[in-house]
């Protein structure tokens, strides 16, 4: 009866197959966004020029900026609906400081203070979910109605066109034939998926939305973890409110970031990081959203209306939930 | 004790074989249960018992081996079908929806209907019946989320016995009860056996195997090793069996060496003095000094629990008063608590323990990583170095200290808990329920640990339903009835009939039932 065995090894050595899955998870989607390039390589004309590659990167830099803030946000077990509305505070505020302050400081100013007030935001959403208790949906819905109203009262509800080269430098600008805006889309990730993966900060993040009670009783901050999460949510909204400005060249308190919530959204769902909190994958997101560009992209270099466009890419989010669905 | 029948089994799984990710998690694993019997199934945490029972009721596809259930072959795809089939299934976690009440939940999927609609009458009437015959007289029209989890697992039961199932497997269903609730259930376990169901037992609990089980299957290291009568085998062959090795037992400490380490203890860590908070806690007046390991008794929804919860600040405490190191305080979080050398290891290993999706290294560090941070930023060599630490001094079995702490079995989780609070140094431990739910090789381990960490000085209170459990290790006891302290016993004062006898009588004092009892073991 007693063979040699090494009882407790077995259960570890079962669930190895998980652990490989999860590892698949982020070069899965890596996997479709290389098809798709190599897909375009071989079949849309044109694609291998450096204008294609910035047209596509500079469609999605605002949604991956927002999107960063999304994930953190997500990865608390929350969500954000307010971001479009920040977006639209700080890009309604901006003209009016850079075309009433002159010069330099007047420029800086325009950054500074349209930032600050969308991270208020933040402040309000996180307020609401960590003191109050409010559910996060119902939280935010809060300013995803009223943010906007908000930006329609500074601006009078006129639209502001303007031509300042010297602030619009971070949406135009080009530092060796590529959108400034690439970079600081790119350094942001960078820098943010460091945080998520070596700091303190970011390992709260994940204990707060992996089990919030389990954090709580570790004696970790919970409630100011989600605070500033929910506030640079709202901060980076705001950044990208203002790439949204100066790439048009003018500000509609009506337009700005209209939807870019779920566009946000989706890009967190599509690049792996589970709704349900405790995950946060911040390069998973810039390659969500770039797969839903791309993907839009190639329908319309291939004569798909951009109407159907939207329906494919309805499927590619049903896709990816569904996979992230299977691997639990 | 009813003798199997010796018709063909209601259920025959045999040759069972699956893998996963070319890992062979089960060999050839047998289980055969005839009607009218409840079987137990036992092995250590990762012995196969669970991936068995995922494969019987569909959660998992076999890739070898033939099922037969009530006399036909059986192939069932979702946990639906088997229940359809007659199988239903009590989980370790309870499947109930919280906010619905408990007639609804017993009837669930399947009201009965009157005209297309739902019958409240109905519904009402026969819930209140079910559980009438189980002897619990509550009211069926609330919602299940404000009962304990006692009530909740007869819910559950209630759902499979009204739902006609053929067979009905309990896991880990105990491992939350205190005595007297575990008596309850057992009786309508019985009832179901008399009824001509089979009732698929697994518990880590030896004693309620016997009072219970007709027979046993044990399981080890993915094969069945041992078909048996429960009579047939004795503790110690089953235990050997269960771990193929001869059993390093929760080695009891007599008394005197408990009177010795009490006579060396060191000064007051913490005492509490007319605790109280709510309906829960209403008196408790307790002190642990460093060096002593002190018993926390009481029946389960007592204030074991929440007492220990005052003590750690997570809820805020409305009377009474605290002191540590004999300065009084006030916690005002688990973070205050925390800054004072407190640890608190919860009895809910899940909902309040693990972060599942991270990993053990992140786990085990989470509360004392603020310690190992520059500037905000981990600095993961000295991480690694304590995760390596403990991972050895405490035998915590893995693959990598980066693999997601879900993974591990039970008992290498709760090490790796204590273990997280064992990095911050604390001076005293407060430890609920530190070796429910985890199989008999793990609890040694962690009652040695304890022992160990109270010999090296800290102060540490414990709590555990299984009294056995709680004399083995603790110095002494206090007991808690109704959120009042009612007995504290020294020493030789304290044995399991004595603390039965100050739960049962509010008194320490040593009564004609305590002596029966004592008596008795006496003469055995």
């Amino acid at each position: 009866m007693n063979q040699k065995t090494q009882p407790a090894t077995a259960a570890p050595l079962v669930q190895a197959a998980q652990k490989k899955k999860y590892r698949i998870t982020i070069q899965r989607e890596i996997a479709v966004l290389v098809a798709m390039i190599v897909f375009n390589l071989l079949f849309t004309q044109h694609f291998w020029s450096l204008q294609t590659f910035n047209v596509n990167l500079t469609q999605v830099v605002t949604i991956v900026i927002v999107g960063i803030g999304m994930t953190l946000v997500v990865a608390t077990g929350g969500i954000d609906l307010s971001v479009g509305a920040s977006m639209a505070i700080a890009g309604s505020l901006a003209p009016m400081i850079f075309m009433n302050v002159a010069g330099p400081f007047g420029i800086a100013l325009a950054f500074v203070l349209p930032v600050l007030a969308a991270a208020l935001c933040g402040v309000f959403n996180g307020f609401l979910v960590t003191r109050l208790s409010v559910q996060p949906i119902v939280a935010t819905l809060v300013l995803f109605i009223a943010g906007r109203g908000i930006a329609q009262v500074f601006t009078d509800g006129s639209l502001q066109a303007f031509d300042n080269p010297a602030f619009q430098w971070i949406a135009l600008g080009r530092v060796a034939g590529v959108p400034a805006q690439v970079f600081l889309m790119l350094a942001l990730v960078a820098v943010f998926a460091w945080i998520v993966r070596k700091t303190l900060f970011g390992q709260y993040l994940l204990v707060t939305g992996g089990n919030e009670r389990a954090a709580y009783l570790s004696g970790i901050p919970t409630a100011r973890v989600k605070m500033i999460a929910y506030t640079l949510c709202a901060g980076l909204a705001g950044l990208a409110g203002l790439i949204s400005i100066s790439v048009n060249s003018s500000s509609d308190a009506n337009v700005i970031g209209l939807g870019s919530e779920l566009d946000a959204i989706a890009a967190v769902a599509v690049g792996g990081t589970a709704l349900t909190g405790g995950r946060a994958y911040i390069v998973g997101t810039l390659i969500g959203a770039l797969i839903i560009q791309l993907l839009r992209y190639t329908l319309l270099a291939h004569g798909i209306p951009d109407a159907a466009a939207l329906v494919v890419k309805a499927g590619i989010i049903i896709a990816a939930v569904y996979v992230q669905r299977r691997q639990r | 004790m009813n003798t199997p029948n010796s018709g063909t089994p209601l259920l025959e799984m045999q040759d069972i074989d699956i893998s996963f990710g070319g890992v062979a998690a089960l060999r050839h694993a047998r289980l055969s249960v005839t009607a009218g019997e409840v079987h137990a199934l036992i092995g250590q945490n990762g012995a196969g018992k669970s991936t068995l029972i995922k494969i019987l009721t569909g959660a998992y596809r076999r890739t070898a081996g033939t099922i037969r259930f009530d006399g036909r072959e059986a192939d069932f795809r979702s946990p639906k079908e088997a229940r359809e089939a007659g199988i239903s299934t009590i989980y370790q976690e309870i499947n109930l929806v919280p906010f619905r009440s408990i007639a609804e939940n017993i009837f669930l999927g399947r009201e009965p209907r009157r005209f297309g609609l739902i019958d409240w009458k109905t519904i009402h009437r026969r819930a209140q019946e079910l559980l009438d015959s189980f002897g619990l007289q509550i009211d069926v029209s609330k919602p299940v989320r404000e009962f304990s989890t006692a009530i909740q697992q007869m819910v559950a039961l209630a759902r499979a016995v009204s739902s006609e199932a053929k067979m009905v497997i309990m896991d880990e269903s105990t491992s939350s009860l205190d005595e007297r609730e575990v008596e309850l259930l057992f009786s309508v376990v019985r009832r179901l056996r008399d009824d001509g169901r089979a009732v698929i037992f697994v518990s880590h609990r030896l004693d309620e195997l016997y009072a219970l089980c007709d027979r046993v299957t044990v399981m080890r290291d993915g094969q069945t090793v041992a078909e048996s009568p429960m009579a047939a085998l004795d503790k110690l062959q089953l235990v050997t069996t269960m771990l193929g090795r001869t059993l390093a037992a929760v080695v009891h400490e007599d008394s005197a060496v408990k009177e010795a380490n009490l006579a060396k203890r060191g000064s007051t860590a913490i005492s509490a003095t007319n605790l109280g908070a709510g309906a829960k806690v209403t008196d408790v007046s307790l002190d642990v000094h460093s060096g002593e390991a002190v018993g926390l008794a009481g029946l389960l929804g007592s204030g074991r629990t929440e007492t220990m919860r005052l003590m750690f600040g997570a809820d805020p405490t409305e009377r009474g008063s605290l002191s540590i190191d004999g300065k009084p305080v006030t916690l005002k979080s688990p973070q205050d608590a925390i800054a004072r050398g407190i640890a608190y290891l919860t009895e809910d290993r899940k909902g309040e323990g693990i972060v599942p999706e991270l990993s053990v290294r992140d786990n085990l560090t989470l509360v004392c990583l603020r310690t190992l941070t520059k500037r905000g930023v981990v600095d993961v060599a000295k991480q690694r170095e304590i995760v390596d630490r403990f991972i050895e001094s405490l035998g915590i079995k893995l693959r990598s200290a980066d693999q997601p702490i879900r993974e591990l079995s039970g008992g290498n989780q709760q090490k790796v808990l204590l273990a997280r609070w064992l990095a911050t140094n604390p001076g005293l431990l407060l430890l609920d329920e530190p070796t429910r739910g985890i199989d008999v090789g793990a609890k040694a381990d962690v009652a040695k640990i304890i022992r160990e960490l109270r010999d090296s000085g800290l102060a540490v209170l414990l709590s555990a339903s299984e009294l056995e459990e709680l004399t083995a290790v603790a110095d002494r006891a206090v007991v808690i009835r109704d959120g009042k302290t009612v007995a504290e016993l020294d020493g030789a004062r304290m044995s399991e009939a004595s603390i039965m006898d100050a739960i049962a009588y509010g008194s320490g004092e040593e009564s004609s039932l305590a002596e029966a009892v004592d008596a008795k073991e006496g003469q055995s």
